[in-house]
């Protein structure tokens, strides 16, 4: 087997990263290895069929052991809902003691008796029907899962267990045994989201909807002309129209009126403010006309009104990811870490537990949780996170390190000097210059609405004046509210989410999810681009492997016959790479996590792994993205990752660079800065070694020469600037890491899409304007009407569903012709 | 015609049972996940086990 450098450079996104299941992009031999064959279980390419298990082939030892388990317990069904449902299983060496501590028990489940307990989880890997039905059927894997109920969307799992059969622990084990491991955070994402289904709004919906069908019913017989026979029944409709106005007034209206009265409190206008003022119009005047006998009154037009707006809400708040964009430092940290008492015993205890002086055991691959001192073991930290350096840093006994930090190697001693809650990675966290509550740019909706309101107030009172002045104070009265009711920005309260929502749903089939709506307006506002270097346009999980070395086709063979026994990523990157046909067998294989593997295969002693590990005395130059090869005594060479930048990067670059201003900014040293300037055009300003307050100050600085900031970053150490300029963009590769605060979060693999993302938000924009423009036709046609007070409740009724229909057609056809012509799904 | 007062109060009764039902479906979760059972519902039953 091989070694398995845990190499900074290459899980340098994050923490969490290598818990998700990566898909690795290599370049390298790929051609050579024209092999059809695809694994049966993630249906990766496979390189050679070294692991086999009936009669299926796999890519690698993790993808196989799952196809075992799901096998033995009569689950293959898994394989038959979908063609190769499974992903790649990433190698962690997991420790999951802390579920077994009752305060971590009692944190993370739901409810639990003396008989079953139930826990939700959230479930990163589910994507498909084949890993619904295989969560549901837990049962058959253990049959202490009384039932588990799946939510495909959110990707949670809700599992009922008997608790006296199975443990947490062994749940989860279980769970991960299967390739779907949960995501377990301090902060527990599932529960913040249990209660965000807005049913209060749906409810207010349903009842607008209601009393709009039977709002409808009853005024129809006023629209085709009541004769003296039904006159009676006149005043009946009348006043149940009435009364379904009241209900829909003065309980669906609810919000409107809240709104309106909290920004007038502001002294600004918002939408919501004329919005308000027309449903109470509405109201008064059908009120007035029904108790006075004088007209059918407005309750169609009302209730039709306040229901397309709330459902133009629903459009707005429905969100299309379930990304939590509210997660903080705390989903960065460990949920427990391990204490060591004077006995040297282990024993997980919550995070918030740790004093001052307490002895924690951190094992490889697991992050510093509080600013400590490395008290045993050797500490070699990758801090790309939290400060943006590549190069993992080696410390010394008796040094301090940072919280956030990740170890690499053997297990370390620490002990703790400042509680989590003032270590420097929080501090850095709720650093006040991070913390920015104005709201960004007023968005064109409630821009227009003041304007929008006051031309109507204007024009209304105006014709009120006239007639007034025409001594025909009726005349005044009805003119006055039939301008407010027919001048209505409903559309721009619909076509604006309609709009924008499915631009959200575009962009999330493409891999970009937003925050909400607004961020579509300010990203067609954007013209300036600062870019992180260290995980945003470099690369982490990119393979670019490469031999320097002798070997030959037998020796390849040994160290292929070695590393397959690995599921480490760079293992299996290694065997991709030799591409062999036939191995030998391997004796006394061992993997010493953090360093590397050694075995005996044909006789000869392979040793595969870190400098430290294989070829201890020499002075070979020490560089940890490395792995070297040693066969029995001699000293074969070294396969090296390369740093890679991201395959779209230069033509993403080329498409920019006419209509934007871009900057480079970087924690790192700058050693790249030659690489990029063949990437980069010349005038674009490269800084590097800036500290994360260096960065926010140079967007603000920025921002002061009149630019409209995007800032497109990853680490921790990018969370100020991502906060501080008009658009943070979080960069990942894998969207269920965690991400500093953005407005929005990108996939790695879609950034070469972003130009097309631009565009898509600017044509977005002009068809808002545009329907506006169309509905303002709509409008005057109304206001000639109205201001002459002859505004029949007909024409009102018939005018606004006219106008919105017609924009809800143009929005979402434009919408759909502009995402193809974008080339976006 | 004065039957139709009568109907008038059936029909307004009847759509308020209708919205009540839709309520209780609404507090029962009904409406927080409209994905999973339409795909739920598309498995196969298990086959019975062979009798050996």
């Amino acid at each position: 087997m091989i070694i398995v450098t845990k190499r900074a450079d290459y899980h340098h996104a994050g923490p969490d990263r290598d818990v998700g299941y990566l898909k690795f992009t290599y370049i390298m031999k790929t051609s050579d290895i024209s092999t059809n064959t695809l694994c049966y279980h993630c249906g990766d390419d496979i390189a050679s069929d070294l692991f086999v298990s009936d009669d299926k082939q796999f890519c690698c030892a993790g993808c196989k052991g799952v196809y075992e388990v799901l096998s033995q317990n009569n689950l293959c069904n898994y394989y038959v809902y979908n063609q190769a449902p499974g992903q790649t299983k990433q190698y962690v060496e997991q420790h999951f003691d802390f579920l077994n501590e009752p305060a971590i028990f009692s944190k993370l489940v739901d409810y639990t008796d003396e008989k079953i307990t139930l826990v939700t989880f959230y479930i990163p890997a589910i994507h498909c029907s084949s890993c619904l039905w295989l969560l549901e059927h837990l049962h058959k894997i253990n049959p202490a899962v009384v039932q588990s109920r799946v939510d495909f969307l959110k990707k949670q799992a809700e599992i009922t267990f008997d608790h006296n059969k199975v443990s947490l622990k062994e749940l989860v084990e279980m769970l991960v045994s299967i390739g779907y491991e949960p995501l377990i955070s301090l902060q527990d994402i599932v529960k913040e989201k249990k209660n965000s289904v807005n049913r209060d709004l749906i409810r207010k919906i349903a009842v607008s909807g209601f009393c709009l069908g039977n709002v409808m019913l009853f005024s129809f017989p006023e629209y085709l002309g009541i004769s003296s026979l039904e006159a009676q029944f006149q005043s009946l409709f009348g006043w149940l129209n009435l009364g379904m106005g009241a209900v829909v007034t003065f309980y669906c209206s609810q919000d409107f009126f809240t709104s309106a009265w909290g920004s007038l409190k502001n002294k600004v206008i918002n939408l919501d403010t004329p919005l308000a003022l027309i449903v109470a119009v509405l109201f008064l005047r059908s009120a007035f006309e029904i108790i006075s006998g004088s007209g059918p009154g407005f309750s169609d037009t009302l209730t039709g009104l306040v229901f397309l707006l709330l459902m133009g809400r629903w459009v707005k708040q429905r969100t299309y990811n379930h990304i939590s964009f509210n997660r903080d430092y705390r989903s960065y940290f460990p949920v427990a870490v391990t204490l060591l008492d004077e006995n040297g015993v282990e024993k997980p205890v919550p995070i918030n537990d740790l004093e001052v002086g307490s002895r924690i055991l951190v094992r490889n691959n697991e992050i510093v949780p509080a600013d400590s001192i490395l008290m045993k073991g050797d500490g070699c930290f990758d801090f790309s996170f939290v400060t943006g350096e590549s190069e993992p840093k080696t410390k010394v006994l008796g040094e301090i390190i940072y919280a956030g930090g990740r170890q690499i190697g053997e297990a370390v001693e620490m002990e703790v000097v400042k509680p989590v809650s003032q270590s420097y990675l929080t501090r850095l966290w709720n650093n006040e210059a991070f913390q920015r509550n104005e709201s960004k740019i007023k968005n064109f909706n409630d821009t227009i609405a003041q304007y929008f309101s006051a031309v109507v107030i204007v024009i209304a009172a105006g014709s009120m004046g006239y007639w007034s002045f025409m001594g025909d104070t009726n005349r005044a009265w009805d003119a006055f509210s039939a301008v407010l009711i027919v001048a209505c920005p409903c559309v721009l309260a619909l076509s604006t989410p309609l709009t924008l929502s499915t631009i959200l749903g575009i962009f999330d089939k493409n891999g970009f999810y937003l925050k909400n709506t607004d961020v579509v307006e300010q990203l067609a506002r954007v013209d300036s681009m600062v870019f992180d270097k260290t995980g945003t346009i470099s690369c982490p999980e990119a393979v670019d492997l490469s031999f320097t070395g002798d070997l030959d086709v037998y020796e390849e063979t040994l160290v292929g016959s070695v590393a397959r026994n690995s599921s480490h990523p760079l293992s299996r990157e290694i065997v991709k790479w030799l591409g062999l046909g036939s191995v030998f067998k391997t004796e006394g294989y061992k993997e010493i996590v953090g360093k590397g593997v050694s075995a005996y295969v044909d006789g000869h002693e392979v040793i595969m792994g870190s400098r430290a590990f294989v070829v201890p005395e020499s002075d070979i130059n020490h560089s940890s993205s490395v792995v070297h090869i040693r066969i029995d005594d001699e000293y074969k060479g070294f396969f090296k990752i390369n740093q890679k930048w991201r395959e779209s990067l230069k033509e993403l670059i080329n498409s920019l660079k006419s209509d934007y201003r871009m900057h480079v900014i970087s924690g790192d040293h700058s050693a790249e800065r030659k690489s990029l300037s063949t990437v980069f055009p010349e005038y674009v300003p490269m800084l590097f070694k800036q500290s994360p307050h260096d960065k926010l100050q140079y967007i603000k600085k920025l921002q002061g020469d009149q630019n409209i900031v995007m800032m497109l970053g990853d680490g921790l150490n990018d969370a100020g600037a991502l906060r501080q300029s008009d658009l943070g963009v979080a960069v990942t590769d894998n969207i269920n890491n965690f991400t500093p605060g953005s407005d929005a979060i990108l996939k790695g693999s879609a950034m070469g899409k972003m130009p097309q993302f631009i565009h898509q938000a600017k044509m977005a924009i002009k068809i808002i304007k545009f329907s506006f423009v169309i509905a303002s036709i709509y409008n005057l046609i109304g206001v000639y009407f109205a201001i002459q007070g002859t505004l029949s409740p007909l024409t009102a009724a018939i005018l606004m569903p006219m106008s919105t229909i017609t924009i809800i057609t143009i929005t979402n056809l434009a919408n759909r012709y502009f995402a193809r012509k974008n080339n976006l799904r | 015609m004065n039957i139709l007062y009568f109907l008038i109060g059936c029909s307004v009764i009847m759509a308020l049972f209708f919205l009540g039902a839709f309520f209780w479906a609404l507090k029962d979760g009904q409406h927080d996940d409209v994905h999973t059972p339409a795909v739920r519902i598309l498995f196969d039953d298990d086959k019975p086990e062979e009798a050996e």
